[in-house]
């Protein structure tokens, strides 16, 4: 036994540093959220006293909660995740076998990713505004200009129910080109010799990739859907940057920000940081222990 | 989840060779590089109005001629915002760096242990880890906020590098997890033949064939700093707001000159961009250990 | 091979990036000279107040305010100036937050506050939004310092009962600016055939329809606080000033029937605006108004600050401004105004820069740089011109009606006022005007 530990012990003593404060940062934090969100709390001095689940089922009748913030999300999400993965995907399939110059397209196709999202939301906001007649201007004024004007349209500040997914465009341009570059990944990491065996038995190309290496894309396609899906629920700066207090594109990581650090309600916005985490906790937890298994049983 | 992999390089597989091609083979690439241009130009199309009008005059400068080509370069939209910027640029930067190397190296004593030092118990502990890596950050704001501002941390940069460097520690730590993988078991056996101690072993057999992970990790690490938001809207006064904030509070109002807003968006943007076109390679590859990271 | 070339890159990647931190340290290093004095005289604050040197023979204030804007900045330097000849021996540290017309600073002073590090002085708008900081206990009451400078002669009652909460005040008012006010470019009501500005909400909607006739917008507005803005002259106008004021005391119900109908005459208002396009912000929504696309726009009188000084425009010949309709002879007031935290670090010093504020010569001094009107009725006409110079006017004039106003924080307190954002963005969405009545009555009871 001693020896074991004499053996390991040293290990552990490196580590224990970064294991304690991330012991606090996140699990103490994320357990210290739901204990707010238990509470009273409201304006500048923390009430520590215990309400149960009202702030919970507050929230349930809250019109903002249940009629904007989590469609908008859930439609975002759809959007966001099913566009990027589409574009991603295409892409990478354009790419995958071999193309001249094609160093250049990936990193045209990826370099967003190195932008923030605040910088992002700064350029979008003009490519996506909607002036109408003179001030025509962003992507409406290149659709005016090539005749399409019926295509134009209000972007975010649309009537419509799908305003948000507007925002699915500047996010998707961020992010679409990683999804290609986990896909390409993916697409090359299937044994050349497996590809050879189809075709030496009269596979056509098409078929060699929906037989061969489509399946082996499985993984790839969970990691992304769930990477994905994981940044829409929790993003805030995009949103932030890109019209404040548009109750169009409002979400919860918006509404717990507004409410929380304008409106001093802290017990209300830790109740909605809260249920993102339940929300980004069904995604990722599964993810992660599928992952780790995986790798064990290799 | 075993990371550091990346898409095979430039290196066109021939695969045509020797079969027979299609007669529609030559359509079929016309096609393939028409549509890939037209993909290349949507990406692009931003960084074009972004370019031509920051690079416009003043005075040149309209919202509704943002897609045409400016008459006369001229910098003087950089000389413009620059000095509205550049306090936020120097924090940035008096940021990012020491949290991407402190967390880089952090995240290489992790990886290593939990690759090739392990306890019992490692894989759940490196699961526990790497949650942290996907929470919302929302999740942990008003804890974060109480304590920060009670440790008196809320305000300057080193709280901002605290945070950055403690919640950078999942994605470091996979990364070099999963390159410490890859190093051979001999090697570390060799190194415990001869009587080396875990930290001997990290140190002068672990940490010398690290570098590749170090900037897989510095890369990410300085990428995710540079860009964030929430923290540093929530962790610093105006005196030391990290780029982006700064960014933000100039540009982030449409009431701002578009020229303005240009100018700055693009300035902020640099590092990053700088990093993504020197050292692309790396930065793919902490793209990939991120499959990953958001 | 493959490490060597993995180590020329980390190198190459070390020295990129030391490279970037050269560069604007650089630059840092030289900017200063650049740099106009205005922006050197600020220096002192770029330090964070807690590492600023203590220096206990040299007495010290710290003044924490948003006003880092054209006009406000040279306002606040002004009053420092002046602060500094009459008190040499206490040093001023300007703690300026800019951003967000006040949210950012909001934001870090709420953790000032409590973190329990409050700075010596802080702005607040006026009013309510100061009432939390007083349930918990934050600031000073002022009621002794008002009786000893004798500010409650020099300050109109309506104001002094507007900033008095439960028999106490707490925070000394610098400016007073007005946010009932419908501006419009003369020529373009000529060109209409329009007579004049609207006298009631119902006349505005007359007006709506000649205007929509010949292809115009009648009127042009921004981002949602903007919204919130016009909602009040609104309901000044069509409940008149008693009942509006009842609003925010409990003495009206929001669920009445005659706030019901305000609400469906905001309705209407809204219909015949530009809100599906509406402007990103307040600029550009009067900047539709002078280049005639839009006709009226409901706006503070930071408005004329804008036209008259940013866009040197002419004040009763390029644009004109009137009481928002209903509202003649009311002054729906805001006002940012200093206070004395508890546990304020140096408060004997933190005392005299309110006094500072109180005074005729601070309030002359500010004002006219910032285009608001003093909220003392004793400072020096001379110095208002344009349209500062009726503002004054109507602000000292006994018979006028003093009201708060609720997009800027005077009648409701910063928990009302989210939950008012969150309304009326739901409301601007559905239109139910009834569902907008109850959400506030329901949000009123829960953060009174």
């Amino acid at each position: 036994m001693m020896r074991r530990i004499r053996a390991w012990g040293p290990g552990l003593l490196l580590i224990l540093p970064s294991l304690l404060v991330l012991a606090v940062f996140v699990y103490g934090f994320l357990g210290w959220n739901i204990r707010v969100s238990l509470s009273s709390w409201r304006g500048l001095v923390p009430a520590h006293d215990f309400v149960g689940l009202t702030n919970y089922t507050q929230l349930f009748d809250d019109v903002r909660f249940t009629h904007y913030d989590v469609p908008n999300i859930a439609l975002f999400t759809l959007v966001f995740v099913a566009g990027s993965l589409a574009v991603g995907f295409f892409m990478a399939v354009l790419l995958d076998r071999g193309v001249a110059g094609e160093h250049v397209f990936r990193s045209v196709y990826l370099f967003p990713m190195a932008i923030s999202f605040i910088a992002t939301a700064i350029i979008w906001r003009w490519l996506l505004d909607n002036g109408g007649g003179e001030s025509t201007t962003g992507i409406n004024k290149l659709l005016v200009d090539a005749g399409l004007e019926s295509w134009r349209s209000n972007w975010f500040k649309s009537e419509s129910r799908w305003a948000i997914a507007a925002i699915a465009l500047p996010a998707g341009w961020s992010l679409s080109g990683y999804v290609m570059s986990l896909f390409l990944a993916g697409m090359r990491g299937v044994p050349e010799e497996l590809r050879e065996a189809a075709r030496v038995d009269g596979a056509s190309e098409p078929k060699v990739f929906w037989h061969v290496v489509r399946p082996m894309l499985l993984p790839v396609l969970m990691s992304a859907v769930v990477i994905l899906a994981h940044i829409s629920l929790k993003t805030f700066d995009l949103f932030y940057a890109m019209d404040q207090k548009n109750i169009k594109i409002d979400t919860p990581a918006l509404y717990m920000w507004f409410t929380t650090f304008d409106g001093g309600f802290y017990a209300r916005g830790a109740a909605i940081a809260a249920l993102l985490l339940a929300g980004v906790a069904t995604v990722i937890v599964p993810y992660i222990w599928y992952a780790v298994r995986a790798e064990r049983t290799r | 989840m075993t990371a550091v992999a990346e898409p095979g390089g430039d290196r066109g597989r021939g695969r045509d060779d020797g079969r027979i091609r299609s007669r529609w083979a030559p359509y079929v690439t016309t096609v393939r590089y028409l549509v890939l241009f037209a993909l290349a130009c949507f990406f692009l199309m931003p960084v074009y109005a972004l370019l031509v009008t920051a690079l416009k005059s003043p005075s040149e400068v309209s919202v509704v001629r943002m897609w045409q080509w400016p008459h006369t370069l001229s910098l003087d939209n950089f000389h413009l915002v620059w000095p509205k910027l550049r306090d936020g640029f120097t924090n940035s930067v008096l940021m990012a760096l020491p949290a991407s190397i402190l967390s880089s190296v952090l995240g290489a004593a992790n990886g290593f242990v939990l690759a090739k030092w392990r306890f019992p118990g490692a894989d759940f502990v490196f699961a526990l880890i790497l949650f942290g890596m996907f929470i919302p950050y929302q999740a942990v704001l008003i804890p974060m906020f109480q304590t920060m501002s009670a440790t008196g941390l809320r305000g300057g940069i080193p709280g901002l590098v605290l945070v950055h460097v403690i919640y950078g520690l999942p994605i470091t730590t996979l990364i070099f997890r999963s390159y410490f993988a890859g190093i051979s078991e001999e090697l570390i056996e060799a190194a415990k033949v001869d009587g080396a101690g875990m930290l001997r072993t990290f140190a002068f057999v672990a940490l010398p064939v690290a570098p590749p992970a170090f900037a897989v990790a510095m890369i990410w690490q300085f990428t995710s700093a540079w860009n964030d938001f929430l923290f540093g809207v929530l962790l610093t006064t105006k005196e030391r707001w990290p780029i982006t904030v700064a960014l933000n509070n100039i540009a982030g109002s449409q009431a701002v000159p578009f020229n303005e807003a240009m100018a700055s968006a693009l300035l902020a943007c640099l590092p990053t961009l700088l990093v993504y076109i020197l050292l692309g390679r790396f930065f793919m590859r902490g793209l990939m250990a991120g499959a990953l990271k958001g | 091979m493959q490490r060597q070339r993995m180590n020329q890159i980390v190198v190459s990647l070390a020295a990129a990036l030391i490279g970037v931190a050269g560069v604007a340290g650089c630059s840092k290093a030289k900017e200063p000279a650049k740099e106009a004095p205005k922006e050197a005289a600020k220096d002192p604050a770029a330090a964070p107040p807690k590492e600023a040197p203590k220096e206990p023979a040299k007495d010290q204030v710290e003044v924490f305010s948003w006003w880092t804007g054209a006009g406000e900045q040279e306002g606040l330097d002004a009053m420092i100036a002046d602060f500094k000849s009459k008190n040499p021996s206490i040093e001023v540290v300007n703690a300026a937050v800019s951003g967000g017309a006040g949210t950012n600073a909001k934001a870090i002073l709420a953790n000032r506050l409590q973190a329990g590090n409050p700075p010596d002085s802080y702005q607040r708008h006026a009013g309510l939004e100061l009432a939390d900081d007083i349930k918990a206990g934050k600031v000073e009451d002022l009621t002794p310092l008002y009786g000893a400078q004798g500010w409650n002669d020099k300050l109109p009652k309506g104001l002094l009962d507007a900033i008095t909460i439960e028999g106490k005040i707490y925070s000394v008012p610098v400016n007073i600016h007005r946010a009932n006010l419908i501006w419009f470019v003369p020529k373009t009501l000529q060109a209409l055939g329009i007579a004049g500005p609207p006298k009631t909400w119902k006349e505005f909607m007359t007006q709506a329809k000649t205007i929509k006739a010949k292809g115009k917008t009648a009127l042009a507005i921004g981002p949602q606080w903007t919204q919130k803005h016009l909602l009040e002259t609104v309901l000044l106008g069509e409940l008149g000033p008693d009942k509006y004021t009842g609003l925010w005391n409990g003495k009206t119900d929001w669920k009445s029937a005659e706030v019901t109908a305000a609400l469906d005459m905001f309705k209407q208002v809204l219909s015949v605006s530009d809100i599906k396009s509406s402007a990103p912000d307040w600029q550009p929504a009067a900047d539709r108004v002078t280049d005639g696309t839009a006709v009226y726009t409901v706006m503070g009188d930071w408005l004329d600050g804008y036209w008259g000084r940013a866009k040197k425009l002419a004040f009763k010949t390029d644009y004109d401004v009137a009481a928002t309709p209903g509202s003649a002879g009311v002054y729906d007031f805001l006002s940012d105004s200093f206070t004395l935290p508890v546990g304020a670090k140096h408060r004997a010093a933190a005392e005299k820069w309110l006094i500072e504020c109180g005074s005729v010569s601070g309030q002359d001094l500010f004002n006219p740089q910032k285009g608001s009107v003093p909220a003392r009725t004793d400072a020096d006409k001379a110095k208002y011109q344009g349209y500062l110079a009726t503002a004054l006017k109507d602000w000292q004039d006994p018979a006028t009606k003093i009201v708060g106003s609720l997009a800027h924080g005077v009648v409701a307190n910063n928990a009302l006022g989210s939950e008012i954002d969150t309304a009326l963005g739901i409301f601007v969405e559905n239109r139910d005007s009834a569902g907008f009545a109850a959400a506030v009555a329901k949000a009123y009871a829960a953060t009174k």
